[in-house]
């Protein structure tokens, strides 16, 4: 009994109620009819999100002001590069990968130099450098679409019993970050840091090397995540990350991740990664337009963070 | 000219509590038009919580309070207290930094306004500065955050003199010298006898004994909450003052433990970053060493030094931190106790790459025992605890940690007289089986429990007393300027 | 005289400004023709709608926020602008006041609730973005013409771009720095606690921060109608970044009320400029964003290595 009491409080069971609700709506809607559909095809596109939002949900834990900025660019550098070092072969495809690794081991070393050693806040730090990524990205194959190997194609679209392989690896990925965050030594340390950076330092946490890790773990999620999608999408183009930027965000916010810092959970990134395509997908079967669309995905932001806030009121 | 007589403010048995701890006991306080006031008392007295309420930034929670023969019981906050003309110059300075020292003064004054608002400020301000601190030097049209501490504290004092719509009827000047050299203080004290001759009250809160002694009128002693003493200026001297702010309970011996400093090599040696001589602090292993003196004089700094091993503290072995200021500086309030006490010392719950979280809490469960947390479960929030609990919670981060050496930074602020029996006990005992403790207190009964003492004054240490040779008297001495 | 000129502090808040004549110097030399009336109006145009939406963002980081939703925000309002202002006059402009009330309503919800300013206008962000879609959802629409005319001036010797960001910097620079409201608008970013102590409410200063904002980004979205003739749902998307670039670029900080509105319009200069300097260095224009981002960079380098050499005097 207290177990399903503990389980009622935690807030990412919000985000999957959402989900299920708004999917539920769109299969009444058309009377079942391609429910089966449309949950592969969110699982699918809910890995995209999550890859990134796993990296972001670790930064924005860190505590106010700490978000990343350059996810978009860094998907379009390691996409780009990938694909141009790859150039449909098959055999390149391990290389390929490590190549998107260490973009992302690039990235995220420069956005916590900046921090770290020029003092600039994260939010301008990873905002200047990823101007620097997207035009690296842009120079580096100007423009053109490369057509990932053929192997990865199949791998990134593949499905089994109807089930996405991707989703299936990012459900796995999204497990062992939930034991990264919740029960180890570097994850304990993160949330420490979130919720007080002082009182962390005090209590014996490496502060500094803490924060390293994270920027640099968010910048390598961001990377294969650019990875897998120029995969999955036939090539890399330059402003395949562009709705990543907010999305990220939005997921991690909506996920039931404290932006205050100091508390995060996993599940919730999930439930709300398929809440937000779900919703897209049950407006366009009523008819809805884009623009309604929009505003509601933002209302609903608005109205997670002010919930979230409980009377939370400013004191005085 | 003729000076009015009368009351400027009043406080009729004003209590007030801060959770468990009563820091005004019924404190009934008059202050005259043309007087200035001396406040003292050692820390905690409840001096600053006696003029916040005065400013309106507190509300008590009983008594009766009265400015210029009007009562305002009931109504009174800061905007009532500024429209009543009381003004405080706080220890935290309040000038907003981003802007010059002439907008900071329109800030209080929303009297300056429309065209030339400008000039009018400068006039103010710079009057002002002319009047209290001659030859001040301070150009109205530079920015606050460009300042020394010393000109900002300065015009901050100022800028609490200063009139347009509604008078400067009481003056609340809570530390007003801290950072002043001797020649602006004299300057100041000058002004100030000049202001009360006009008519104008003052309360003077100073750990400079001798500047209380010579600027004030009157002078109330405060301790545990009341005011214990209260008289003309003349009919105090430095050691009926200090007298009186001590404790009541007899002066116990403390009988002379044998020095644990015959042999050895220290475990650690620092020296407070403005010391200028060859004095340092010392501690040898299973050593309590405490820091004394007035809060906020470097103990909390050389402390931290201490921990990080910054600064050239030499340390050897590893240092474990017990927070004071648990908000601040040790609570992390979105866990449980558990996972605050074990935050300490993860790796020793590590089974391969993961924690252990069984271990953990069985772990957390011994402390809970061994140091009477009062829950009946360790997987509650931190913050469901009191104050003193919380407390042991991060006493038992610490002790429960493999460091060898211990350092608190006043870590009983606020925990009842039950818990720190215990306390006391534990950190003898774990003193005893070879850990090192660095104590910093400002209660002088933790510092009996001290086998040597360190006297902060200024950020420097002012005296170096060992157990035998360790009184109230020599503690209060050292704290409180002898030369001024 | 010239050692008190020199000193690092005069450098640091000279930054700006000696980054935008080191670009215009440049851009001269190597293309000598921009330097006449018309080179300068092309060269500058576009600067305009970006430098207001910088001050908009400005008067938000004044108050220790930041707005995530202002380049969406400016879409939306060159939307409006370049159909119901143009189609029906009384309409657009009751629609544009609307807004300004909401951006206000956004501050008051930010400090009530005391929630973090990056998320609710994030959430905006989507909300401008869906109402600029439903407004216009394919690119078109018309340019008012009396917008049209005023950001297409002639006027005689100077160029327009010039005379525009001239009067808004002295404008806003009047407004916010100059005057004893402004002070007090100011103060609340530099120490809120003893604002609310000296009996000035931060509501209404949040509110009037946020309003101001709202009104600077209709202005903006109007200016950028003027120049393209019609409008798009996603035509300034990347104001957003912009905009904290140029209000950190011109000397403006993150937290503690440190702003500069003279050099927010200087900083977005030099952002507009860096592109144009790359084209004419016929280097590739790939790296157009990618010199924003370099020059931004820079500039935060040096300013950290001039306080250094301020702490060590």
């Amino acid at each position: 009994m207290t177990y399903l009491a503990r389980i009622g409080r935690q807030p990412w069971l919000w985000a999957w109620i959402a989900a299920l609700t708004v999917w539920l709506a769109t299969a009444l809607f058309t009377g079942g009819q391609g429910a089966a559909e449309v949950m592969s095809a969110a699982t699918t596109f809910g890995a995209f999100f999550v890859i990134v939002a796993l990296g972001q949900m670790f930064v924005i834990t860190l505590g106010p002001g700490n978000v990343d900025l350059s996810i978009p660019a860094t998907m379009t550098l390691a996409g780009t590069v990938a694909m141009k070092v790859m150039d449909g072969a098959n055999a390149m495809i391990p290389v390929g990968f490590l190549l998107a690794v260490a973009v992302g081991l690039g990235v995220g070393a420069i956005n916590y130099g900046l921090i770290r050693f020029l003092r600039i806040p994260p939010i301008i730090a990873t905002l200047s450098s990823s101007f620097i990524f997207q035009s690296a990205a842009i120079w580096y194959n100007r423009g053109l679409r490369i057509k990932p190997p053929e192997a990865l194609a199949d791998f990134a679209t593949a499905k089994i019993l109807g089930v996405p392989v991707l989703a299936v690896v990012v459900v796995l990925l999204a497990v062992v970050m939930h034991f990264v965050l919740v029960r180890t030594v570097y994850g304990r340390g993160v949330i420490a840091i979130g919720q007080n950076q002082r009182a962390a330092h005090l209590a014996g946490v490496p502060v500094e090397r803490t924060r390293a890790t994270t920027y640099v773990m968010c910048a390598v999620f961001a990377s294969c995540c650019g990875y897998v999608l120029g995969a999955f999408s036939g090539g890399a183009a330059l402003n395949m990350g562009e709705e990543y930027l907010l999305s990220s965000i939005a997921v991690v916010v909506i996920g039931g991740t404290s932006v205050a810092g100091g508390y995060a959970n996993v599940p919730g990134l999930w439930g709300a990664a398929l809440f937000l395509f779900l919703l897209v997908t049950m407006l366009n079967t009523f008819g809805a337009g884009a623009g309604v669309r929009l505003v509601l995905t933002g209302l609903i932001i608005i109205a997670v963070i002010v919930a979230a806030s409980g009377g939370r009121k400013r004191d005085g | 000219m003729a000076v009015p007589s009368g009351s400027a403010a009043e406080l009729d048995g004003v209590d007030k509590s801060f959770g468990a701890v009563r820091a005004l006991a019924g404190v009934s306080l008059a202050l005259h038009n043309g007087e200035c006031l001396g406040l003292v008392g050692h820390n905690g007295a409840g001096k600053s919580t006696l003029m916040n309420v005065l400013a309106g930034v507190l509300v008590p929670d009983a008594g009766r309070i009265a400015v210029g023969g009007t009562d305002l019981t009931g109504r009174f906050d800061a905007a009532a207290a500024h429209q009543a003309g009381v003004r405080c110059v706080f220890q935290e300075l309040s000038l907003c930094p981003n802007l010059t020292v002439a907008e900071n003064a329109r800030i209080i004054h929303p009297a300056i306004r429309g065209i030339g608002w400008r000039r009018q400020a400068r006039d103010l301000i710079e009057g002002q500065l002319d009047k209290v601190f001659p030859g001040h030097g301070i150009d109205p049209d530079t920015l606050v955050g460009d300042l020394s501490i010393a000109r900002r504290q300065m015009v901050e004092i100022a800028r609490a003199f200063s009139v347009t719509e509604s008078p400067a009827r009481v003056v609340i000047l809570d530390e007003p010298t801290s950072s002043l050299d001797t020649v602006v203080a004299g300057q100041l004290l000058d002004f100030v006898r000049r202001y009360v001759s006009d008519g104008g009250a003052c309360v003077l809160i100073s750990h400079l004994l001798g500047e209380v002694l010579s600027a004030a009128d009157r002078i109330a002693v405060m301790r545990d909450g009341g005011v214990v003493a209260l008289d003309r200026a003349s009919a105090f001297d430095r050691g009926s003052l200090v007298a009186a702010m001590g404790s009541v309970a007899e002066e116990r011996g403390i009988e002379a433990a044998a020095s644990k400093r015959a042999s050895g090599a220290p475990v650690v040696r620092a020296k407070p970053k403005a010391q200028s001589d060859a004095v340092e602090l010392i501690a040898h292993r299973g050593e309590v060493v405490g820091l004394a003196g007035l809060s906020g004089h470097g103990q909390t700094d050389l402390i931290v030094q201490v921990f990080e091993g910054s600064g050239g503290a030499e340390v050897s072995g590893a240092v474990a931190l017990v927070a004071g200021d648990r908000q601040s500086d040790g609570v992390f309030p979105l866990w449980s106790i558990a996972e605050n006490i074990s935050i300490g010392s993860l790796r020793r719950f590590l089974s391969g790459l993961l924690l252990d979280r069984g271990g953990e809490r069985t772990f957390a469960e011994d402390w809970r025992q061994k140091i009477g947390i009062r829950t009946p479960d360790v997987s509650a929030p931190i913050l469901s605890l009191s104050g003193g609990n919380q407390q042991k919670a991060l006493f038992a981060r610490a002790l429960g940690s493999a460091a060898e050496i211990v350092v608190m930074d006043d870590p009983m602020r606020g925990v009842d007289i039950g818990t720190k029996q215990e306390v006391y006990a534990m950190i003898r005992d774990e003193a005893a089986k070879g850990r090192t403790f660095l104590w910093y207190t400002t209660e002088m009964d933790e510092l009996r429990n001290c086998d040597h003492v360190y006297v902060f004054r200024d950020g420097v240490i002012a005296a170096d007393l060992a157990r035998g040779e360790m009184t109230e008297e020599k503690v209060l001495h050292s704290s409180f300027r002898a030369d001024a | 005289m010239i050692a008190r000129v020199l000193t690092p502090r005069a450098i640091r808040s000279a930054l700006p400004v000696i980054a935008l004549a080191v670009i215009l110097v440049a851009i001269f030399w190597l293309q000598p023709r921009t330097m006449s009336y018309f080179g300068l109006n092309l060269l500058l145009n576009l600067a305009i709608p970006i430098a207001l939406a910088t001050i908009a963002q400005m008067f938000i980081l004044c108050v220790n926020d930041l707005d995530l939703s202002i380049g969406a925000f400016v879409s939306l309002v060159a939307c409006i602008t370049a159909t119901w202002l143009h189609d029906s006059p009384l309409l657009g402009t009751l629609a544009l006041a609307g807004l300004v009330l909401v951006y206000a309503g956004v501050g008051a919800l930010i400090h009530l609730r005391n929630l973090p300013s990056i998320v609710v206008t994030l959430g905006m962000s989507f909300v401008w973005l869906g109402l600029a879609v439903l407004v216009l959802p394919t690119p078109g629409g018309k340019a008012p013409e009396w917008i049209r005319a005023l950001m297409t001036l002639k006027p005689a010797y100077v160029p327009f771009p010039i005379i525009a960001s001239v009067l808004i910097a002295g404008v806003v620079h009047f407004a916010l720095m100059r005057s004893a409201y402004g002070t007090v608008l100011r103060g609340a970013g530099g120490n809120p606690k003893s604002l609310e102590r000296a009996g000035w409410s931060m509501l209404k200063i949040k509110m009037t921060m946020f309003a101001l904002a709202g009104f600077f980004g209709v202005l903006s979205g109007m200016a950028l109608v003027g120049l393209t003739t019609s409008a798009d749902a996603n035509i300034a998307l990347r104001y957003t970044l912009l905009s904290i670039a140029g209000v950190i670029l011109g000397g403006g900080e993150f937290v503690g009320g440190r702003i500069s509105p003279v050099g927010a319009v200087v900083g977005a200069i030099v952002l507009t400029l860096a592109g144009s300097f790359l084209s004419f260095l016929r280097l590739n224009p790939d790296w157009q964003i990618g010199a924003q981002g370099a020059i931004l960079i820079i500039v935060l380098a040096l300013r950290v290595l001039i306080s250094r050499a301020e702490a060590r005097p």
